[in-house]
């Protein structure tokens, strides 16, 4: 029996004419996904694409890759049939045994989409609900909350049979909104919020500071060790890595210490404007989430965002430690954020920050060194290096 | 590279390669074989056995995959079979995680555990033999302290408790001490790696008439006291290191006086390793500069040195405390711990790090 897997698309369906577009995109971003697990056959039709595997592949891997591509509401793993129901009903008990066998109740569900079928709907569900019934002869009916729900699809070029309906990632393909740049720090946020805006479509690459010998080379490993997990979802990630030492001493030689984090921050961001100038990104991606720490009250949020040239998104910024914890906790982050070693954003961070920094203090202190040369030389010293889908070589022992 | 963690570990010696690589070649057999190769192997953990005991006395040696593994089994092992002698331990404070932390589980289970520190006891070993009542079933001390170098009189701590109490059996973790302090005990943990063998390999010294119940079960190798194929590749490695070992007590007073020297004329040195400490380590605090912060910086030069214990990857031990070294010394405190091959020019080295180091970080 040829079993077939079909991706149905959410967000995409409701496209205008661009839905070729988009449809391009995901089924290209599958491709790359898939590409290492054999030779697939895409076939495209009437909002899904149809997923032909090659006769040897590990069909639960190939799902559990597909749930982690955006822009997929869910992913259905059918048997194909020819159109002829005497042969779907001698087949179906057979390939319904492991979804059914456990089961209490279901119902069966069909769409027939090719009217040249003798059988109109209500009559294939309610014969191939009697097959069902004999084969299983344990089951109940039950038509508004069953168990499991039988689905039978009677298309163009043929029927497909299935019992599993896998929820999809959601969000729009990776790409089809654009390139943005996520500000990743070794914690718990910055890798969620840029998972949350890979939802949305867009590439994320990371932006990264250093501060040797001030934090460890584990803590750089961390942080790339992070950046790989989040490729599983992602794709591909291009990591620039900026040397931050001199620009933290400078900060602490020169500035008031109560202002040293909102003036940190501040200057990461205008490393991170001439990143995306130079890129192409057009958004900078940050996990700020506010009240949480005293950069992120409004105060020194306002102060931060001036330096901004690009719109920064901020997805995790309504949201509770606990929602994100969560979301951490899914996407396989949170073991690896909170491994203990030190990022830059905490080396010389002050006993008692400024909560509420008004712009005309940090303008006075940001005129007190000319900070040009040295944002200058971070960013032409700036490592970039790239991270292939699942790839996983850090190294770094959890 | 100038390398001064040797007591995180040290760099396999020439002797110890060569070793492995001869019994990994020649001498695969498993020990327990019946066939000429098993003879072969059980020659070669006889032999690794022989050496062993001529640096520990009478008794008898179970190989283990550490130290962590020989002090689980001698503790436990003990906690075991000695148990009606009564129900308490005496340990110290300033004990490595893998005889601490079995206290700690040994104190979940109903034993009740005292814990000497050095600070509250200027004779230290009087105290711990003094602690040892007729209800002590086991005192466990450290030879070496790993953090700081402090030695313990083992040999009088031995005789003091046995005085005290005959039946009391007497651990001794001496895995920076072997083959640098004179060692007695009914149960001694070594280490191989921290003598230039290789890591996986440990041993445990069970002085003649002691007996303990086994951690692991198996095939019975060992005298049913620690089941598994014998290792016989790094036993036969740890032999050799056990042989080659050339450091001497002259070589690193020499290198710690010269070092203490040097730090002398820098500011703000406090130095935390004192008199009553063996040479090769020496742990000192840089006022202003945070332990890690300088171990970075001293990494860029290559000098590897250690926070504190490097086997909990930066986590304060709470061990310096119980020397009585405040808070914001531990905070900046430098471990810098040798080997025979750690010659005046590392030390030289190392102390221009530490000064630049000072000029660039003090605050």
């Amino acid at each position: 029996m040829k079993e077939i897997i079909l991706v149905k698309y959410g967000e995409i369906a409701l496209k205008g004419l661009n839905k070729s577009t988009f449809e391009d995109m995901l089924q290209k971003n599958i491709k790359r996904r898939l590409k290492k697990l054999g030779t697939f056959e895409f076939y495209r039709r009437q909002s899904t694409i149809y997923i032909t595997p090659p006769g040897d592949a590990d069909i639960d891997e190939v799902i559990g890759r597909l749930q982690k591509i955006f822009g997929i509401s869910a992913i259905q793993r059918c048997a194909v049939f020819p159109k002829d129901f005497s042969v779907i009903a001698q087949h179906a008990g057979e390939y319904l045994r492991e979804a059914l066998e456990g089961a209490k109740t279901f119902k069966v569900e069909s769409k027939r989409s090719d009217k040249a079928f003798p059988m109109k709907t209500p009559e294939i569900q309610q014969e191939l609900g009697a097959v069902i019934l004999d084969a299983f002869p344990h089951l109940g009916v039950d038509v508004h909350e069953p168990e499991v729900t039988v689905r039978l699809e009677i298309r163009d070029n043929g029927a497909y049979l299935s019992a599993l309906r896998i929820p999809g990632a959601g969000g729009m393909p990776v790409g089809s909104s654009g390139k943005s740049l996520l500000m990743l720090s070794g914690g718990i946020d910055s890798p969620v919020a840029g998972y949350m805006m890979a939802k949305r479509g867009l590439i994320v690459d990371c932006i990264h500071y250093v501060s040797p010998p001030y934090t460890s080379e584990r803590a750089r490993m961390k942080v790339e060790a992070l950046c790989e997990k989040l490729t599983d979802w992602c794709g591909d990630i291009i990591f620039y890595c900026v040397p931050f030492t001199e620009l933290q001493e400078a900060l602490r030689d020169n500035c008031p210490e109560e202002l040293f984090t909102v003036l940190m921050r501040r200057l990461m961001v205008k490393i991170a404007n001439r990143v995306c100038a130079a890129n192409d990104y057009g958004a900078i991606i940050t996990g700020e989430s506010v009240a949480q720490v005293a950069s992120q009250t409004l105060p020194a949020i306002f102060c931060t965002n001036a330096a901004a040239e690009y719109p920064v998104f901020r997805p995790v910024i309504g949201m509770d430690k606990r929602e994100i914890v969560d979301i951490s906790r899914k996407i396989d982050t949170f073991d690896i954020s909170t491994l203990p070693y030190e990022d830059c954003c905490t080396v010389f961070s002050p006993k008692h920050p400024k909560t509420r920094p008004t712009m005309e203090d940090i303008l006075k202190a940001e005129a007190s060194f000319d900070f040009e040369p040295l944002i200058e030389k971070a960013v032409r010293e700036t490592e970039v290096k790239r991270f292939r889908y699942g790839q996983r070589t850090v190294g770094l022992d959890m | 590279m100038i390398y001064l963690d040797s007591a995180a570990t040290t760099k396999p010696c020439a002797e110890t390669v060569a070793a492995v690589a001869e019994a990994m070649r020649d001498s695969f057999g498993n020990a327990s074989s019946l066939h000429r190769m098993g003879i072969r192997s059980e020659k070669i953990i006889t032999a690794a056995k022989k050496t062993l005991l001529s640096k520990l006395g009478e008794g008898d040696i179970i190989f283990t995959s550490g130290a962590t593994e020989s002090s689980n089994t001698a503790i436990n092992g003990a906690a075991d079979i000695y148990r009606r002698t009564g129900n308490r331990i005496v340990t110290t404070a300033i004990e490595h995680p893998s005889v601490a932390n079995v206290m700690t589980r040994l104190e979940e289970k109903g034993f009740e555990v005292v814990r000497l520190a050095p600070k509250d006891h200027p004779d230290f070993v009087q105290a711990l033999a003094d602690a040892v009542d007729e209800h002590t079933l086991l005192l466990s001390c450290m030879a070496v302290n790993n953090e700081t170098g402090y030695a313990v009189d083992v040999k009088r701590l031995y005789r003091l408790v046995k005085k005290k109490n005959p039946k009391t059996i007497v651990h001794i973790d001496a895995v920076q001490g072997f083959l640098k302090v004179p060692l007695e005990g009914d149960l001694i943990s070594i280490s191989g790696h921290k003598i230039h063998a290789s890591k996986g390999i440990g041993a445990l010294y069970i002085k003649k008439g002691i007996r303990i119940t086994p951690l692991l079960l198996g095939g019975g190798q060992q005298k049913n006291l620690r089941s598994g194929t014998e290792p016989v590749e790094i036993i036969a490695g740890l032999d050799a290191a056990v042989r080659a070992y050339h450091g001497t007590a002259e070589h690193f007073s020499a290198l710690k006086q010269r070092l203490l020297e040097r730090l002398s004329s820098l500011s703000g040195i406090t130095v935390n390793s004192g008199e009553d400490c063996l040479p090769n380590i020496v742990n000192f605090s840089v006022e202003g500069v945070r332990s890690e912060i300088m171990l970075h910086s001293l990494e860029e030069r290559e000098i590897y040195v250690s926070s504190g214990s490097a086997c909990s990857r930066g986590k304060t031990s709470g061990v310096l405390a119980a020397f009585g070294i405040p808070d914001k010394l531990a905070d900046s405190a430098v471990r810098v711990s040798m080997c025979a091959d750690t010659t005046a020019e590392d030390i030289d080295a190392l102390v221009a790090g530490i000064n630049a180091g000072i000029e660039r970080f003090r605050r």
